[in-house]
């Protein structure tokens, strides 16, 4: 069954159409990866699933269903504590990678000091992030560097036991062995979670995702297992994007 | 044609701007030195504990001193969760419309007013028309009044520029909106919002034609709200301008300019052990 179902889904901004008649479906414990330049749209849907856009005076039409319901009629914090969002660029919140962890979960109920300690240690340890922070908790989270920043807003996000994890470029400022960690934690908890990962790295694409997306201006133009999608592709579009004769 | 250097370009805005930022100072550092060469030897633990004997030209200073720090606690605490409170509503509330630039405004306008106004008006109405009489309440209250638009504009100023990144990221975990305000926005914007309590006190502490007009002139020892009172800076400017006692003059002054720096000293170093507990 599909985890999320998107039909006939636009979305507009004022006068620009940011995604037009997007059919998808994201199946449970998938990677589904998606690709395409920027301009295509790839964000918006992120934004969109989250319900994020509702703060930019967006419109949207169509329907998308988590676990069969709409979106639109669930109450948005329990929505956003379902789908969790992680951005590109890593941002911690001000004070201490502990509070950092616990700002998430506390927003939705209240918990005993022992239940957040383990809730932290689980989260930042499923980040693959417990062993280099363990012994500086309280101090200041804008002290790590930028890849454990983002896995620190990875392990925010695991935090609120999330269902789907959607990625919007997580590793688009990060070096080449904290783009693999990065990896390598997804991989290992596909089993257990939904990710959509938006990329403009095509490689990453391939090397992550279970199913393929290709976006182009605000168009779904196919989506395919990993492996056709890199090999033989339909669409002649999408055969020149990964093959980088532009994008 | 003539060309200058770059290198020399650089020398010569450097001594400016030196020569600029030592005037600053230097300014400062006169007055302040100039007040303590004239005052500091009225300073003594009797002339800060005793009470004002024979209108100011014999005795201490304490009835003052207490009602100046009360009036101008009393002051910040009704202006402060005032100020903060419409501070977050024009930047998290309005739109950047029209409300938000009307109120802009009349805070501007109001921060420009001359302080004599606020005496006048908050002598008619704290005064008289609301009964309060001449009070550390009416006086408390007008300053409250004037020293608004600063912490408003300041407060504004540093609620904007927490990065809306942090306000983003506190909606996607599924924050409110309330929720946003109260445990990100206000905590990264307190050491700018503090600043413009501090600008507040600074400006109540040492205000007289305001309050002279709504707190009295009396110098005994204040027993509540509704005792008048005289501030420093008032009884500062009854002992220069009456000719009572030029060394009590600058007795008192020194006395009011050592509160200032003190809470100064101690607001920034609040602030910086704030800062680097957080940043």
């Amino acid at each position: 069954m599909a985890k999320i179902s998107i039909k006939n889904l636009n979305v507009f901004y004022k006068n620009i159409q940011a995604l037009k008649n997007i059919n998808l479906d994201v199946e449970t414990n998938e990677i589904l990866g998606i690709i395409g330049p920027s301009n295509s749209g790839k964000s918006s849907l992120l934004q969109v699933i989250n319900r994020l856009s509702e703060m930019n005076n967006s419109k949207v039409t169509g329907e998308i269903l988590l676990d069969n319901e709409s979106i639109f009629s669930l109450p948005i914090n329990s929505l956003r504590k379902r789908v969790g969002l992680i951005f590109a660029t890593p941002t911690v919140l001000p004070g201490s990678i502990y509070k950092n962890v616990t700002y998430g979960p506390k927003l939705h109920k209240k918990f005993k000091k022992s239940e957040l300690d383990e809730l932290v240690y689980f989260a930042l340890n499923t980040a693959d992030l417990w062993n280099e922070v363990k012994d500086r908790l309280q101090e200041s989270a804008s002290k790590l560097s930028g890849g454990q920043q983002q896995r620190l807003c990875i392990a925010r996000i695991l935090a609120l036991k999330p269902e789907v994890i959607m990625m919007d470029e997580p590793c688009s400022g990060l070096d080449p062995i904290s783009t693999a960690k990065i990896e390598s934690t997804m991989v290992s908890l596909k089993d257990k979670y939904t990710f959509i990962l938006v990329t403009n790295n095509t490689k990453q694409a391939a090397r992550v995702s279970s199913r393929v997306a290709f976006f182009l201006s605000g168009e779904m133009i196919e989506i395919d297992k990993t492996e056709k999608m890199f090999t033989n592709p339909k669409d002649k579009r999408t055969n020149d994007y990964i093959s980088g004769r532009f994008g | 044609m003539f060309k200058i250097k770059p290198k020399t370009t650089q020398v010569i805005a450097y001594s400016v701007l030196l020569a600029l930022t030592v005037i600053t100072i230097a300014v400062l550092v006169f007055i302040i030195l100039f007040i303590f060469k004239n005052g500091i030897r009225e300073l003594s633990w009797s002339f800060l504990t005793q009470p004002t004997k024979e209108m100011g030209k014999e005795g201490g200073i304490l009835p003052s001193i207490v009602g100046t720090l009360l009036v101008t606690l009393f002051s910040i605490i009704i202006a402060t969760p005032i100020g903060v409170g419409s501070a977050i509503y024009l930047t998290e509330y309005t739109k950047g419309g029209a409300i938000r630039r009307i109120i802009s405004f009349g805070a501007d306008c109001l921060a420009g007013m001359p302080s004599i106004i606020f005496g006048l008006f908050g002598f008619i109405f704290f005064v008289i028309m609301l009964k309060m009489g001449w009070s550390i309440l009416s006086g408390g209250l007008t300053l409250a009044i004037m020293i608004l638009p600063t912490i408003i504009r300041t407060s504004e100023e540093a609620i904007k520029s927490v990065p809306n990144a942090y306000r983003e990221i506190s909606y996607s975990l599924g924050g409110g909106k309330l929720d946003t305000i109260i445990k990100i926005v206000l905590p990264t914007a307190l050491p700018g919002i503090l600043t413009g309590v501090i600008l507040g006190i600074g400006r109540a502490i040492s205000e007289t034609a305001a309050v002279i007009f709504t707190a009295g002139s009396s110098l005994n020892m204040p027993t509540s709200l509704f005792s008048s009172t005289r501030t420093l800076a008032v009884h500062f400017y009854i002992l220069a301008r009456e000719g009572i006692s030029m060394p009590k003059a600058y007795g008192t002054a020194t006395v009011l300019i050592i509160i200032i720096l003190l809470i100064n000293f101690i607001a920034y170093r609040l602030m910086h052990k704030f800062i680097s507990k957080y940043y």
